[in-house]
């Protein structure tokens, strides 16, 4: 019963939260609201009895990878104008018949994955038997040992490529580590526009 | 309600304390004439002080943000008071992921301070803002991977399970480097000398809160002391057998004045650093928490593994 009240109050934030997200014009606002989002998101995971995913939703999405994106947003300042101008042809109807295709297939997912096909969901107080996250270790760890595995690698990879391509070349000799009187005569990055909510920043 | 009351008061005692320890190490001993007593009444009179000041919302500011702000940053630890346990029986939630939460929720404090500073519309308090966030994300992994190792040997991620685990013995004698990795973590997330870059006074004012005033400042500060005594009930529980008392003459007294015996301690301790260091630069505080705490971190978690499975 409790379950359903809380869901209740927490299912029209979580829309109105996503759709307020989609149309902030200030992109600061956006990433808040899709912490506010992601928060929602946590609280469902709690009520569907996966206390330990509500944590994970927390501490990864809301707790790290929307800290970063904040901090890219502000150190860099995003110009209104230009996140606003489409830079792929026919980016409206790509995104339109994409999304359409996202949905029909979310929808056949949960019908022939789930199993709401099958009958009803299984039950989750004998599924977390001795505990949430022994549940999980169980799973994880058992059936889908290999798997989880080949992920971490994958994501290992992926985290050093990323750092690779990050790295400024410039020559043979790493720039970033030089000595600072050398840099200074290099010339410097393009202005960033000023950061902050208002335009009229001094 | 009585844990969640005694949470409530307790940051207030804990700035109570930072001010009279301070003084006394200093030799300077600022305001003695309130209320009698070594001033006790200060307090009373800060507090009184914060209502009165004008609330000033800057022109430039985006006031939604920055009114928030506060709220985003202190909410997080009262938040974590409800899973903390203050005896045996003596807690308001007893969560099996209990440890793993408190670290999730107390991430979430650098969104307010990031909001606190961008909605200023100061560079100053973007660059603080962005300062600790920085910082923040660089010492929350070398905080999570100490608790680890706690975990791995307490076989449990509940905060009661843990203190329970600790009948015997406390964990610091076993897990010493990842007591020294939590506290030197702790406190980076806390933003305390010798951590405090992101509110250098002496470079950028006073960071993200430098457009604050009145009782939204009110709140950041309580927001501190009550940061300070989260992670020192934190560690107390994972390191110091939480509310389990010292062998012979633990019976005697009850755990509730074991544990807050602990947290004081671990405070005056935190308050005590301050006066005792002076602060780190950027560069080098973010050498030392990859460079050093993190591979520290990581081999703590590593040996801990082993001997675990080694003794079984």
């Amino acid at each position: 019963m409790a379950d359903w009240i809380v869901f209740w109050v927490i299912a029209p934030v979580s829309i109105a939260s996503a759709v307020a997200m989609i149309l902030a014009k200030n992109a600061v606002h956006s990433a808040l609201l899709l912490i506010v989002n992601f928060f929602t998101l946590a609280v469902f995971f709690l009520i569907l009895g996966s206390p330990f995913l509500f944590v994970v939703q927390i501490i990864v999405y809301a707790g790290a990878i929307m800290v970063l994106f904040l901090f890219v947003i502000m150190l860099l300042g995003v110009d209104e104008r230009e996140s606003l101008r489409e830079r792929i042809l026919g980016q409206r109807w790509l995104a339109l018949l994409l999304g359409a295709g996202l949905v029909v297939e979310v929808a056949l997912a949960v019908r022939v994955g789930v199993g709401f096909g099958h009958g009803g969901l299984p039950d989750f107080t004998r599924v977390n038997r001795g505990g949430n996250v022994q549940a999980l270790a169980r799973v994880l760890f058992n059936s889908y040992f290999f798997p989880f595995e080949v992920t971490s690698i994958l994501l290992i990879v992926a985290a050093i490529g990323a750092m690779l391509h990050g790295r400024r070349r410039i020559g043979d000799e790493e720039t970033i580590d030089a000595p600072i009187d050398e840099r200074m005569d290099e010339p410097g990055p393009e202005p960033v526009p000023a950061a902050g909510p208002a335009e009229a920043t001094p | 309600m009585i844990v969640l009351g005694f949470f409530l008061t307790a940051p207030m005692g804990i700035g109570y304390m930072e001010h009279k320890v301070l003084a006394h190490m200093q030799h300077r001993l600022g305001p003695m004439e309130a209320g009698g007593f070594h001033g006790w009444a200060q307090l009373v009179a800060d507090g009184v002080k914060f209502i009165q000041k004008e609330d000033i919302i800057p022109k430039a500011a985006d006031s939604w943000v920055f009114t928030l702000a506060p709220a985003v940053v202190m909410v997080p630890y009262i938040a974590i008071f409800a899973v903390i346990p203050f005896g045996r029986t003596l807690w308001a939630e007893n969560l099996d992921i209990g440890i793993f939460y408190v670290l999730a929720i107390t991430a979430i404090s650098v969104i307010g301070i990031l909001m606190a500073g961008w909605a200023s519309a100061n560079k100053f308090s973007l660059i603080g803002a962005l300062r600790a966030a920085a910082q923040l994300i660089a010492y929350e992994l070398p905080l999570i991977l100490a608790s680890v190792a706690v975990v791995m040997q307490a076989g449990t991620l509940s905060l009661v399970g843990i203190s329970e685990a600790q009948h015997h013995y406390w964990y610091i004698f076993t897990q010493p480097v990842g007591f020294f990795i939590f506290i030197v973590a702790s406190l980076a997330e806390l933003t305390r000398p010798p951590f405090d870059m992101p509110i250098a006074d002496s470079e950028i004012i006073f960071g993200a809160y430098t457009e604050y005033t009145g009782l939204k400042f009110a709140f950041f500060l309580l927001a501190e002391y009550g940061g300070i005594v989260a992670f020192s009930a934190i560690a107390s529980v994972l390191f110091l057998g939480g509310y389990q008392g010292i062998p012979v003459i633990g019976h005697l007294i009850p755990g509730f004045f074991w544990m807050s015996g602990k947290v004081g301690a671990l405070a005056f301790f935190i308050i005590w650093l301050r006066a005792t260091y002076p602060r780190l630069r950027e560069d080098q505080l973010q050498r030392f928490a990859w460079v050093a705490l993190i591979p520290l971190a990581l081999a703590d978690i590593m040996v801990t593994g082993v001997v675990k499975v080694l003794v079984k």
